[in-house]
């Protein structure tokens, strides 16, 4: 089943193309890696599939709704982790969650329960009445995973969502969102790390606002090690094919 | 709809607790009416008599004339920093959360929108209830009167500062809307002076001061504190309203935002 479908997306600012006929798509239960070094398009493309703005040019849908046709669809099954960190610090992590459960339409006895089931899944229940501000970035990251899965979506974007964090933290995190693709989700995962990709992950390379390969982990580094397949695609130089 | 009111509820919620939370911002807004009322108001009275112009019956005190225009203040102000936390969620990213919601954008901006005008109301209560404290009183039915006026001027500025807050990308830029915008509309209206004085100093002045929404916002607001609605007031507030909303809804098009992002 797909979960997430990117059909020829092109988006320009201005005259500077940002994505240029950007195609793939992830199933449900994979974990695909959006790879891509800093300026490839990666945030763009985050800020097409959440409607923050809109294109005229190709189509994405979620879980079958398309999002320009269906927007409010397909938002619906979108829980989204963006690379800035999206709190508000003065309010306690249950406040902050059940705020979000509001802006999905829950509220009440099925607010609690999806508030409580998503702070238990991300080990953040003992936390939950403390000030979002007391918590590590770690914790705050974790906290903002539990909240884009309140509403039970089926397509879960996260946008470079261990930036800033360390080793552990980077660790348990990735090993975390892996096990949610495990469960079912269709996960992409925005990121520059190599290090966060498993060799069974899906693989986007994005670059200059093209899609460079798409494959698996596995296929994508050869013998050579991801890392190196990666940045000698990416090299500056390097041609990016039309 | 049932999704719409529980967002809404959500919202107001946040607001109104943020609000709370934050005492300097609500110390701020009851600080500067009540220096005009008391401090300025007494040094204003020698100077500017008021006659007797509807919706009062007979001469008042100065005080008692910039009542309203000081409620509407209060409004202007709110307004304007509603506005500039709207900048500064735009910048922290906690718009995006807003927006992501699978909910109509013009509901989700209009349920903020209405967040921000309850916390102005709750405002006006505590500056009219301190106000009647110090002696300054309007008509017992005028505080309930007030109510919906303050509804509709309250939506008007607020419509007004995410007008502009669709325009303003940064925060530095947001000192421009103080000098253009709040002081402006506070001295070129009905607020501190009734517009006949004005015509008396400056034909043109007068002018600006009638073409001002904000003027209409304060006399709305004035009549209904005396238990009377003025339709014109009504009238002009609710258009600029309708119109400054249009205008932000516009700014806050997903396919406009493309033009502008840098991504």
């Amino acid at each position: 089943m797909i979960g997430l479908e990117i059909s020829h997306v092109s988006h320009s600012y201005g005259s500077r193309k940002a994505l240029d006929n950007v195609s793939f798509s992830v199933a449900a239960g994979r974990f695909c890696a959006l790879l891509g070094p800093n300026g490839a398009g990666k945030s763009t493309l985050f800020a097409l599939l959440t409607r923050l703005i809109a294109t005229g040019e190709g189509h994405i849908s979620v879980a079958g709704f398309d999002i320009a046709r269906d927007p409010r669809a397909a938002l619906a099954r979108i829980g989204v982790v963006f690379q800035q960190p999206t709190l508000d610090l003065d309010m306690t992590v249950r406040r902050n969650l059940r705020y979000f459960a509001g802006l999905h339409g829950l509220a009440g006895r099925q607010a609690a329960l999806a508030t409580e089931a998503a702070l238990e899944q991300l080990g953040m229940a003992e936390r939950a009445d403390e000030q979002v501000r007391a918590l590590n970035g770690g914790h705050r990251r974790r906290m903002e995973i539990a909240r884009a899965l309140i509403h039970g979506p089926q397509v879960l974007l996260l946008d470079e969502p261990t930036v800033g964090l360390d080793a552990a933290s980077r660790q348990a995190i990735t090993d975390h969102v892996h096990l949610l693709a495990e469960a079912g989700l269709a996960v992409l995962w925005a990121t520059h790390l190599v290090d966060e990709i498993r060799p069974a992950d899906q693989v986007v390379v994005l670059h200059r606002g093209k899609v460079l390969s798409d494959g698996s982990a596995e296929d994508l580094a050869g013998g050579q090690g991801l890392a190196k397949a990666f940045l000698s695609m990416t090299a500056e130089g390097r041609e990016v094919p039309a | 709809m049932k999704a719409w009111l529980i967002a809404l509820c959500a919202i107001i919620t946040r607001e109104n607790l943020r609000f709370v939370r934050q005492r300097g911002r609500f110390l701020a807004a009851l600080v500067r009416p009540l220096v005009w009322l008391i401090v300025f108001a007494a040094g204003f009275r020698a100077a500017l008599g008021v006659s007797i112009i509807p919706p009062y019956q007979t001469y008042i005190t100065y005080e008692v004339y910039i009542l309203p225009g000081l409620c509407g203040m209060i409004q202007l102000f709110n307004g304007m920093q509603s506005s500039l936390s709207l900048v500064y969620d735009q910048e922290m990213g906690s718009m995006r959360l807003l927006l992501t919601s699978p909910l109509p954008r013009w509901w989700l901006l209009f349920s903020k929108l209405l967040a921000g005008v309850i916390v102005s109301i709750l405002q006006v209560a505590v500056f009219l209830g301190i106000a009647a404290l110090t002696g300054i009183t309007v008509p017992l039915s005028g505080y309930i009167a007030v109510l919906p006026a303050l509804l509709v001027s309250g939506l008007m500025l607020g419509a007004l500062g995410l007008l502009i807050s669709s325009t303003v990308r940064q925060l530095e830029n947001f000192a421009g809307v103080m000098n253009f915008v709040i002081f402006p509309m506070f001295f070129l209206s009905s607020a501190l002076y009734p517009l006949w004085k004005m015509a008396e100093s400056s034909p043109l002045l007068h002018d600006i001061c009638a073409l001002n929404p904000f003027t209409y916002a304060v006399e709305l607001i004035r009549f209904a504190l005396y238990g009377e609605l003025n339709l014109t007031a009504l009238a002009w507030v609710s258009t600029c309203f309708v119109l400054f909303m249009l205008a932000a809804l516009w700014g806050y098009d997903p396919a406009r935002a493309m033009l502008r992002s840098k991504g």
